[in-house]
């Protein structure tokens, strides 16, 4: 005799989960609010003519991306948690919005390289500052072309967010290891909780798709 | 209104231009040619300071532009560039191209600066144009788009880099005639060209140039029949005989 699916664990549990889901989506847009403003301030160092910001940001973002987030997380929480006395929900939230943001740095210094470089110099010919340029005409060309790479990282986040279990936050997939502890419903559940989190990112990736359309440069 | 004197600039270790010395005095129109590699674009680009210098100065209007003490983004503002590739901004319209400057840099009401903004672009036959992104006007169009967005500004000079160089040739002649009739309203222009018929007709100076030297500064009538050295005729013999 098979393993027989039995679906009536997930109906039951519908609180738990809706509970898990809600941490999960906390967890993910504050790390993704954060990471966005980190990632921006990295990618503009990173192609600063300012030396010493330049190696900053190139330290950081070599440094993080080369370090699992599993490891982060725990250093995170067990480390600068217990100075800054954060609980895991913040830890998380900021261990997963460190780790982004490397990746966020890359993508938004990659960008603002795609915008050609006459494009800074009409900018500037035209009288306007350095941050002019960068806010009214790089950047709002680099965020059109840096929206596809973005949601791919974003979505990445939601996922990885289910690493802030080793943290115990009671997230998404930390509500189905539990679960599963007590009713070995094993299939049913981690197919249900990967049928939502595949919910949550396909809805990011129509969003963005919208975004894309409507923000579309005409060429 | 532009003085450049004993100016010297290098790319790393190449020298690209040797001691320049130009004086194109207000409401002139001088033609900078010479062969490729001269040095023209280099020099153009260093009157705005998109190119420091090693060497020299350069005033316009009596500011010094490489001085550190200089504001040069107002400095600038009264200098409008027109490049090669327009380089227009794709994520504007043409009328928000030509606006974005005054209104962000010089601080011009919105509306104001709509209102000019429309003046100019019709009058350079773009008054159908006004909300085409760039990517949906032709070479031409859009070049004029970039002549509108730097006189936006209310400049006192203008320069242009070889503005009809990326052009098909059927689009040139309404580009030339932008930049004519604006050397009619006293504007004082420096233009790298090779339209050699165009600077023949509205400069008051050829500037002929090779090596990153200037090697002859001559009215057209006198240069274009009656080149001093050796270097210019030998490229007025090559790009006449075309
Ligand atoms: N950014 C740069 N880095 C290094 N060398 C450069 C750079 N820009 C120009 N040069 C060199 O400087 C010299 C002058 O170039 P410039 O572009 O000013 O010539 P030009 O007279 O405008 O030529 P063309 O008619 O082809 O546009 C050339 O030898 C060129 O290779
Ligand atoms: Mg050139």
């Amino acid at each position: 005799m098979g393993y027989q699916m039995e679906w009536g664990v997930i109906a039951d549990n519908l609180p738990l989960f809706w509970e898990g889901l809600l941490i999960t989506l906390k967890i993910s847009a504050m790390a993704l609010i954060f990471s966005l403003p980190i990632g921006i301030v990295a990618g503009l160092c990173r192609i600063s003519r300012n030396r010493i910001l330049s190696f900053i940001a190139t330290a950081y973002v070599e440094l993080i991306r080369g370090i699992p987030l599993l490891v982060l997380l725990l250093w995170i929480f067990f480390v600068l948690g217990r100075f800054l006395r954060i609980d895991s929900f913040w830890a998380a939230v900021l261990g997963l919005a460190i780790f982004s943001g490397a990746f966020v740095a890359e993508i938004i210094r990659a960008g603002i390289q795609s915008v050609p470089r006459g494009q800074m110099e009409a900018a500037r010919s035209s009288g306007m500052s350095y941050v002019q340029a960068m806010r009214l005409v790089i950047l709002p060309q680099a965020f059109r072309k840096v929206l596809p790479p973005l949601a791919s990282q974003f979505i990445i986040l939601i996922k990885d967010s289910s690493l802030a279990s080793v943290i115990s936050v009671v997230d998404l997939s930390l509500v189905g290891n539990n679960l599963v502890a007590t009713t070995f419903r094993v299939l049913e559940i981690w197919t249900f909780i990967a049928a939502v989190y595949f919910c949550i990112t396909f809805s990011l990736s129509q969003i963005v798709r919208y975004l894309e359309r409507k923000y579309r440069v005409h060429e | 209104m532009i003085s450049i004197k004993n100016v010297t600039k290098s790319f790393g270790t190449v020298k690209v231009l040797h001691d320049i010395n130009l004086e194109i005095p207000q409401s002139q129109v001088f033609a900078l040619i010479g062969p490729s590699g001269a040095g023209k674009s280099t020099l153009i680009r260093t009157i705005n300071a998109l190119e420091d210098i090693q060497a020299g100065e350069i005033l316009v209007d009596g500011t010094s532009v490489h001085e550190k003490k200089t504001d040069i983004n107002k400095l600038r503002a009264d200098i409008g560039f027109v490049f090669q590739s327009f380089n227009l901004y794709p994520h504007l319209t043409a009328l928000e191209n030509v606006t974005v400057a005054p209104i962000n840099v010089k601080g011009i009401g919105k509306k104001e600066a709509e209102e000019k903004g429309k003046e100019l672009l019709a009058s350079l036959g773009l008054g159908e144009k006004f909300a085409s992104y760039p990517g949906q006007l032709s070479g031409g169009q859009q070049q004029r788009v970039a002549i509108a967005r730097a006189l936006a500004m209310d400049p006192k000079v203008m320069l242009f880099d070889e503005p009809t160089s990326a052009l098909d040739p059927e689009m040139v002649k309404e580009v030339l005639d932008a930049i004519r009739k604006l050397a009619g309203t006293g504007m004082t222009m420096a233009v790298v060209t090779h339209e050699m018929g165009f600077a023949k007709e509205i400069c008051n100076q050829i500037v002929f140039m090779a090596e990153g030297r200037i090697v002859e500064v001559a009215p057209p009538a006198e240069f274009f029949s009656n080149p001093k050295t050796d270097r210019a005729q030998d490229f007025l013999g090559k790009v006449l005989n075309h």
